[in-house]
């Protein structure tokens, strides 16, 4: 527990460590996930599964954003896919122009512009994908796309103060919408075929061994620094802020906040993560199309946050990565039945589990850490902490 | 264009209707500098309303409200307490999952906004206040406790607390000794006149013993209008306010 006395005191470095990891406690558990993410599953897994995982962690960035705006300030977005999809359309829009050069679409009536648009008579790049040329600007609106989607969804909503189930529809319709502005859109956006084709990253090859592993490792780097951002702010009075607002809004806006640029903040935030996410996502899968980003993957990335336990930013990752080996275990071996284990799983979860798989770890496994830790040693700080874990349970 | 007042808080001819229902009529009532005012009343007289109204929850008909003459109707809930109004509810409002601390440190009066919340720390001149004001609302032991551990009376008390660390000048209190211990409203008591001597406060209470104790004026509702204004004394003596209030 931070000791508020101390902490006033205490030098730069050690604030900092509070602030990301809080106590040892703490720690120990983000090195956990760095080290199975980072050193077990390259060991362990062929390249072909370890491609997968990285799939199912780029997954993880929108949980982690999930984790942000649903978990922790209270705003169930239904829509996640919207702002995944961003980023995953920039990248892949870059790298869809980086493979139409004029030389490889000589055959086109129209050299030079993407494959899709020829086929569907555009003869000429319409003018929103030229900032897709350069690559620093790709990667500038790969973090300001979602953000201004999000301020522009969310703005008026909130103000009004719309929240809550209506809310959650809202963004559900949203991200509807989105998926049929794509498809209506096929010669701009490649419709429902998506943008496929991607091969190459400023010349790298994306689509070799070497490079899978390469983008596996700057994903879960990406992914671990996203997790120690999204830490940091709830660290700070703005992530008690949000707790607060969540449980009791009317007492926050009657301390003084103007509760609606905290939503607004945290739900771009959340957009941004999951934004980074989509663009991980196509560059380790090599195409992008809008029934990755639409209604029923939205709802996944849901079932993800809930299964990894919605207050955690470590059980997101973990809830993304049980929830997508699950289900690529079931759709192999039962290619028929799956979708019904797939089902009956999340209806376990809901009904057994409600904390998620953090909460396996806070009601059960920490307790009996602490059982088994307190009988070697009785000194350390975290023992107060547990007393009251036991007192609630009881 | 009211003219200006040396009160503290001037409400004039405060009106608001639900659905053609006038919950509050024709309101006027004026309260002093350092005064400490208590409303009483029936259920249904309006007295939470007019809480509502004052601090921007709910928004007036007609009428004005004026805090050191500055109009109050037309402002955000937020804006409200940052002129200076602090205001506890009628349950204990509070934050559960958050600490005794935390929940002090969030109502502290500074960087109330996003990137300031970010910026936040909690230097010596925040620790210090809020462990002055734990002491004042008997938590000072308490501070690292979960908030939703406390008993009902002190989650009254933390509310309070959370008021005084926001420092405003006028403090309005619903019910503030409801679901407590005779011995914690004795401390209640004290601690109200305590806050008194710095500031203005008005209450909405039911305990007769309780306003006794502590009020200047009462002012009874009734139907959303004034029924009688005084002392306790004179307010306890007047037939109509027994008839419609005390008598039950």
């Amino acid at each position: 527990m931070i000791n508020p006395i101390n902490q006033a005191e205490s030098s730069f470095g050690k604030v900092l460590y509070e602030r990301l990891f809080k106590n040892k406690e703490g720690l120990i558990a983000f090195a956990i996930l760095a080290f199975v993410i980072l050193i077990i599953f390259p060991t362990v897994l062929s390249p072909f599964r370890l491609n997968l995982t990285g799939k199912y962690l780029c997954y993880a960035f929108a949980a982690v954003g999930l984790v942000m705006c649903w978990g922790n300030a209270g705003i169930l977005c239904l829509g996640q896919g919207l702002f995944f999809g961003a980023g995953g359309y920039c990248m892949a829009m870059f790298l869809k122009l980086e493979a139409s050069d004029p030389e490889s679409t000589a055959i086109q009536s129209t050299p030079g512009i993407p494959d899709f648009m020829d086929w569907n008579q555009v003869t000429e790049l319409p003018w929103f994908w030229n900032p897709f040329k350069s690559l620093p600007l790709t990667i500038a609106l790969i973090i300001t796309l979602p953000a201004l989607l999000a301020y522009i969804l969310s703005v008026f909503y909130f103000k009004g103060r719309v929240s809550g189930v209506v809310f959650a529809i809202l963004t559900q319709s949203m991200v509807a919408c989105l998926w049929y502005f794509i498809v209506g859109n096929q010669g701009y956006f490649g419709g429902i075929n998506g943008i496929t084709d991607l091969k190459t990253l400023k010349g790298w090859d994306i689509r070799t061994e070497d490079a899978h592993y390469l983008l596996y490792y700057l994903c879960c780097f990406l992914l671990l620094f996203c997790i120690l951002l999204s830490r940091y702010i709830l660290s700070t009075r703005l992530g008690r802020v949000l707790i607060a607002q969540r449980d009791k809004e009317m007492r926050v806006r009657f301390s003084g906040y103007n509760i609606t640029s905290f939503r607004i903040f945290i739900f771009c935030f959340a957009a941004v993560v999951s934004s980074i996410g989509g663009a991980m996502f196509t560059l380790q899968v090599g195409f992008m199309s809008p029934n990755l980003i639409g209604i029923v993957p939205s709802i996944d990335m849901v079932i993800f946050t809930a299964v990894g336990g919605r207050e955690s930013l470590l059980g997101a990752v973990y809830g993304a990565l049980a929830v997508n080996a699950a289900k690529t275990a079931f759709s192999e071996a039962y290619a028929a039945q799956w979708l019904f284990f797939y089902g009956a799983t999340f209806i376990v979860i809901v009904l057994y589990l409600p904390k998620g798989l953090a909460g396996i770890y806070h009601d059960h496994i920490k307790k009996w850490i602490g059982k088994s830790m307190s009988s070697s040693k009785n000194n350390d700080g975290e023992t107060p902490a547990l007393v009251t874990e036991e007192k609630n349970a009881e | 264009m009211p003219s200006n007042t040396d009160y503290l808080l001037a409400i004039e001819d405060l009106t608001v209707s639900f659905d053609g229902f006038k919950a509050v009529d024709e309101l006027t009532l004026y309260v002093d500098k350092g005064e400490l005012r208590v409303i009483i009343g029936p259920n249904g007289a309006g007295k939470t309303t007019v809480l509502d109204l004052i601090s921007g929850k709910t928004r007036a008909s007609s009428g004005s409200i004026r805090y050191n003459n500055v109009e109050l109707t037309s402002m955000r809930e937020h804006e409200i307490v940052r002129a200076g109004i602090g205001r506890k509810f009628q349950t204990p409002s509070i934050y559960e999952k958050l600490s005794v601390y935390e929940n002090l440190e969030i109502s502290y009066p500074w960087g109330r906004t996003v990137f300031g919340s970010l910026k936040f720390t909690r230097t010596k001149q925040v620790i210090d206040r809020i462990q002055d004001v734990a002491q004042q609302i008997f938590l000072s032991d308490m501070l690292e406790t979960q908030a939703e551990l406390l008993s009902h009376g002190q989650k009254q008390w933390l509310e309070i607390g959370m008021l005084l660390v926001q420092n405003p000048e006028l403090i309005m209190l619903d019910e503030p000794v409801a679901g407590m211990t005779a011995k914690e409203r004795e401390a209640t008591a004290a601690l109200l006149e305590k806050i008194a001597k710095e500031r203005s406060i008005i209450i909405i209470e039911h305990d007769m013993d309780f306003v006794a104790k502590i009020a200047d004026q009462v002012t009874v509702l009734h139907l959303g209008k004034i029924l009688k204004q005084g002392s306790m004394d004179e307010v306890r003596d007047d037939p109509v306010v027994q008839e419609v209030y005390l008598g039950h």
